[in-house]
């Protein structure tokens, strides 16, 4: 991009925000734009309407969840909280963004655990795995058998029989899964 | 093993003797002259009898071959088997003198290739063959390409240099020669890598490969066959460029031929409920179909067969009956390992023949040492190339790995034979350098391909033991995924896969699924009724190690059940009067475990259902439930190798299972003792049930007890509110039921399946004959397979109580109980 150095002015901190989030200029370029178009009235900041506009989250089974997610923190989403968003949403997805070849040791984060949990309690009860489980299969399934699913991924991870999966409980019953690979989302250039 | 080493060597014999009187007994032309009471008919029966006893003959090889497991772990079975081969050939070679049995390319290509291909394309595992498919193609067609030029030129270069003396092949014919020797075996590498469980990508690279290549294979090869027989002159860029079209015709032509055939399978499997018998056949007529018309239409049979599989495995395994989709699975299983046996032996037999053998050192030696050596080079280069774009790239040390499982096998060879001798002079040569060739990568490479994969430490394939939270959480990932897509407004990998995914559940799905198979598409609904029947697995499995579902006949364990009981039930109950809790104990254990507690009635239907149990319906029904048992961890794990079926035979997990089950029994029983206020969300699944229930109107009592031996078959799985928990309060609650016993039960539930019992018909009979009166499995009922656990998933849907409210109340333990006394429950008769 040509015009990089000047449009990268307008972005307050940019250098400050490469560093953090370590992404390119062009990325952050892009992030930018993306915000300016997201954020409709101008005002400078994010706010949970914006993102209602996004047709496909609205399809999206959590999509509410994640934008509650994103917007539990309380600060108002300027554009650094916007790319605050994305270390949000990196921490979310449990692993980094991946540009070219850089590879991240998987953390897995409390942040995913937390689109489970939320009365933030630090526990998945059954009545929030429950209504997880409602909102991506309740078309398919039947209530008691969303019930029993529930129950039995409890059953299945809980492993001090409190009824309900803690944190390190659920990053046990995830480390069988390759986080790395699956969490990852490539930006086509 | 003596016995084994006897009769293999009887056999031998047999088939030397069956070849020696083929070619002594002549038809016999003199008329005769008196009424034979015996013939020799061999000349009838000889085509027959030669391949079903050399089928026999081969897997007898394997047999012995796999007596032994400390050999296979050293050797892979192939290179053994090609070993037998040499002996096998020996022999025969020894008895006649000239090798009478050979691989000939026609039997190959038509009658032992077509179900290997089929095999990897229904087993293949789509999501990971999808993921890596831009890796595969590439390797399989600028692979395979590489590997045919080069290798060609290279020899062609050699032999100007002078190095091969004196040879009449053209550089065309170099060329052909390349492009058959550069295509990577699908047979050898399943083989080879059957026994080294690598890691998946690097599997599903090579393996994609080997299948994929096949279009080029076909490509180049008709392709320089065609140009040797025009010959030098005649090749201008319109024949060059004709070639390259011929390639994308091939390959996509096969493909959709593939396609075609999978969606025609696919709605073939829709609509045949009726024929559930002959179902799985359907999957092997037209698996074979796609490979012979895309062989007719001179395009890639393999690549045919290969996306007929692909495609048709999601609806197939849906639509069709579980036992049928069993049957498919072993019955393919058993073809291709069969067929896979058949080619190696086949390939050491066709070796000891004087014939074919032409040594040229230079030739030979100089093809092993650069199919080796460009392997490497081509799969490095292209494999750093594709790294760019990868997420996770491909370590170099699993480069290594794939580079050197670029095996060749049968195709080679039957590609080397059909080779026209009178435009290729050396055919013979070609054909024992493929043969030597083969011999090296299968045998060589494949007995150190396992130290090598140690000594590298390459990443083996993880053992994923299915869970449900991972499931859901990977479903809640994918979610995540798509949504931070959409949000930051890019395009990426799984935009397309949620596109995908969208169209094909808006228009594939409809379309080429039964309604009722529709339903229950979720993947993590599959993963708890896989859980579930494993479970039940279980449970019968313990059942039956302790005697028998009722648990017990031995007084000790009764003891210990009575004390745990006891304990337990003090523990959770501690306001219950302990004459109660005396009673209602002593009354469930001696139902449990004694028998003659149990009134004759219902003894005399418990033997039957006994009986019934052990008749051939309750073996299925074991035997499908046992191999539902493992099909998680084999659908996930190996379901693409062919040999490996591992069980887990985890004693204390059992153990742990059934207490916890059993704990589980115990808490609804307490909450429904205390009295649990329905709720609400059930309502409208009670109506239904209701509404499936056939009303019958005999009397409760007998019914009641009667259900002892049938409880023990109804694993309702799932469809009951709280899962499997439903059942087993129910059975806690018949065991209290005394006829005129004056404990008022409020949970107490009366005849379930009045229907099912009274006619005598094992439960997973009934769903077919809800409402005649027959008493015995008619053939009707043996025609139609027993239940499935899906069927038996619905039943689960019909077992629940007549009454609403009282199931409900024990079903739930998740409410904590009020201290409401429920209502008393109106007389049992009345509700009939």
């Amino acid at each position: 991009m040509g015009s990089s150095s000047s449009s990268r002015n307008k972005i307050p901190n940019a250098q400050e925000l490469m560093r953090q989030t370590g992404f390119s200029s062009a990325h952050l370029l892009r992030l930018h734009d993306r915000f300016e178009s997201l954020d409709r009235d101008n005002r400078g900041y994010l706010s949970p309407d914006d993102f209602e506009a996004l047709g496909g989250l609205a399809m999206n089974p959590i999509g509410g969840r994640i934008i509650e997610a994103f917007f539990s923190s309380g600060i108002p989403w300027t554009f650094p909280p916007l790319s605050g968003f994305w270390l949000i949403s990196v921490q979310l997805t449990e692993t980094e963004t991946k540009k070219e070849h850089s590879k991240s040791s998987p953390a897995a984060g409390p942040g995913s655990s937390n689109l489970y949990d939320l009365d933030r309690d630090g526990k998945i009860s059954r009545e929030e795995l429950l209504q997880v489980l409602r909102a991506m299969l309740g078309l398919q399934v039947t209530e008691e058998q969303l019930q029993s699913i529930a129950e039995r991924a409890i059953q299945e991870a809980d492993l001090d029989k409190d009824d309900a999966i803690s944190f390190d409980e659920f990053k046990k019953s995830l480390e069988k899964m390759d986080i790395d690979t699956k969490m990852s989302v490539s930006f086509l250039k | 093993m003596a016995t084994l080493w006897r009769f293999t060597l009887f056999l031998c014999m047999l088939l030397m003797a069956c070849e020696g009187l083929s070619l002594a007994s002549g038809h016999g032309g003199a008329p005769i002259t008196t009424l034979p009471i015996v013939t020799w008919k061999w000349d009838h029966i000889s085509v027959q009898y030669l391949v079903a006893l050399w089928v026999l003959v081969c897997w007898l090889c394997k047999l012995l071959i796999e007596a032994n497991h400390n050999v296979t772990n050293y050797i892979p079975e192939s290179a053994l088997l090609i070993c037998s081969g040499f002996i096998l050939g020996g022999m025969i070679w020894g008895a006649d003198k000239v090798q009478t049995f050979s691989l000939s390319p026609t039997v190959f290509f038509y009658f032992l290739l077509p179900q290997i291909i089929l095999d990897s394309g229904y087993h293949m595992p789509n999501k990971l063959f999808f993921t890596n498919l831009g890796a595969i193609l590439i390797h399989a067609v600028i692979g395979t390409c590489w590997n045919a030029a080069s290798l060609g030129l290279s020899l062609w270069g050699c032999h100007m240099g002078g190095a091969m003396g004196d040879l009449d092949i053209g550089l065309l014919q170099y060329l052909l020669f390349g492009s058959l020797m550069a295509a990577v075996d699908p047979v050898a590498v399943l083989a080879v890598f059957d026994q080294v469980h690598v890691n998946e990508v690097l599997f599903i690279i090579v393996f994609g490969e080997s299948l994929l290549n096949d279009g080029v294979t076909v490509v180049l090869f008709n392709v320089f066959d065609a140009f040797v027989s025009l010959g030098g002159g005649r090749i201008n860029a319109a024949e060059i460029i004709k070639g390259i079209v011929s390639f994308f015709v091939v390959a996509f032509g096969g493909s959709l031929v593939g396609i075609a055939f999978g969606i025609l399978i696919s709605l073939l499997t829709r609509c045949t409920k009726n024929i559930q018998i002959i179902e799985p056949g359907f999957i092997f007529v037209m698996g074979y179909l796609s490979y012979l018309t895309a062989e007719m239409l001179s395009l890639s049979a393999i690549l045919s067969t290969t996306f007929c599989g692909v495609l048709c495995q999601k609806y197939v395994r849906a639509n069709m009956d579980e036992s049928s989709v069993q049957t498919v699975k072993y019955a393919m299983k058993v073809f291709a390992n069969g067929s896979e046996t058949i080619i190696f032996v086949f390939l050491g037999i066709s070796a000891i023949d004087k014939v074919i053998w032409v040594w040229n050192t230079g030739f030979i030696l100089l093809t092993v040492f650069f199919v080796f050596v460009y392997r490497f080079i081509g799969v490095f280069f292209l494999q750093w190339i594709l790294n760019r774009y990868r997420l996770v790239p491909v370590e170099l040390i699993d480069m290594v790995i794939m580079s050197y499982g670029g095996l060749r096998g049968a195709v080679a060879y039957g590609l080397a034979v059909l080779l026209d001798e009178k435009k290729i002079k050396e055919k013979n040569l070609m054909i024992c350098t493929t043969l030597i060739v083969v011999y090296f990568t299968v045998i060589l490479q494949g007995i150190t391909m396992k130290p090598l994969v140690m000594w590298l430490k390459v990443k083996r394939a993880a053992v994923t033991e299915v869970s449900l939270l991972e499931k859901i959480t990977n479903k809640m990932f994918n979610h995540t995924l798509v949504a931070i897509e959409d949000i930051s407004g890019q395009i990426g990998d799984n935009y397309f896969r949620g596109k995908w995914r969208h169209f094909e559940e808006k228009w594939m799905t409809p379309f080429l699924m039964k309604p009722s198979a529709r339903k229950k598409q979720d993947d993590v609904f599959d993963v708890f009724h896989q859980l579930n029947l494993k479970d039940a697995m279980e449970y019968v499995t313990e059942g039956e190690r302790r005697g028998s579902l009722e648990f017990v006949r031995n007084d000790s364990a009764i003891l210990d059940f009575k004390k745990k009981l006891e304990s337990e039930y003090t523990e959770v109950m501690p306001d219950i009067p302990p004459y109660m809790i005396n009673d209602h104990v002593s009354d469930m254990i001696g139902f449990l475990c004694s028998r003659d507690h149990i009134p004759s009635v219902s003894l005399e239907m418990h033997e039957q259902t006994m009986k019934a149990m052990r008749g051939a319906e309750a073996v299925d029904v074991h035997h499908l439930l046992d191999q539902h048992l493992y099909k998680s961890r084999k659908q996930y794990r190996h379901g693409f190798s062919r040999s490996d079926f591992k069980i887990n035979r985890d004693e204390k997990e059992v153990q742990e299972i059934f207490q916890r089950t059993m704990r589980n029994r115990l808490e609804s029983f307490k909450s429904a003792k205390m009295g649990v206020s329905p709720p609400k969300t059930i309502v409208k699944y009670s109506k239904k049930e209701q509404q499936e229930k056939t009303p019958n109107g005999k009397s409760v009592s007998k019914t009641k007890l009667c259900h002892s031996g049938d409880e023990d078959f109804e694993f309702s799985e799932g469809d009951s509110a709280s899962g499997y928990d439903s059942s087993y309060p129910s059975f806690s609650m018949r065991a209290t039921y005394r006829p005129g016993g004056g404990i008022e039960n409020p949970a107490f539930v009366p005849d379930l399946y009045p229907t099912d019992l009274l006619q005598e018909i094992p439960p997973w009979l009934a769903e077919s004959e809800p409402d005649s009166s027959m008493v015995a499995p008619s053939l009707r009922a043996q025609a139609n397979l027993p239940n499935s656990p899906m069927e038996m998933r619905r039943l689960g849907l019909l077992r629940a109580s007549t009454r609403s409210t009282d199931t409900k109340q024990m079903n739930n333990d998740q409410l904590p109980p009020p201290p409401t006394s429920p209502p008393p429950p109106p007389p049992p008769s009345g509700q009939m």
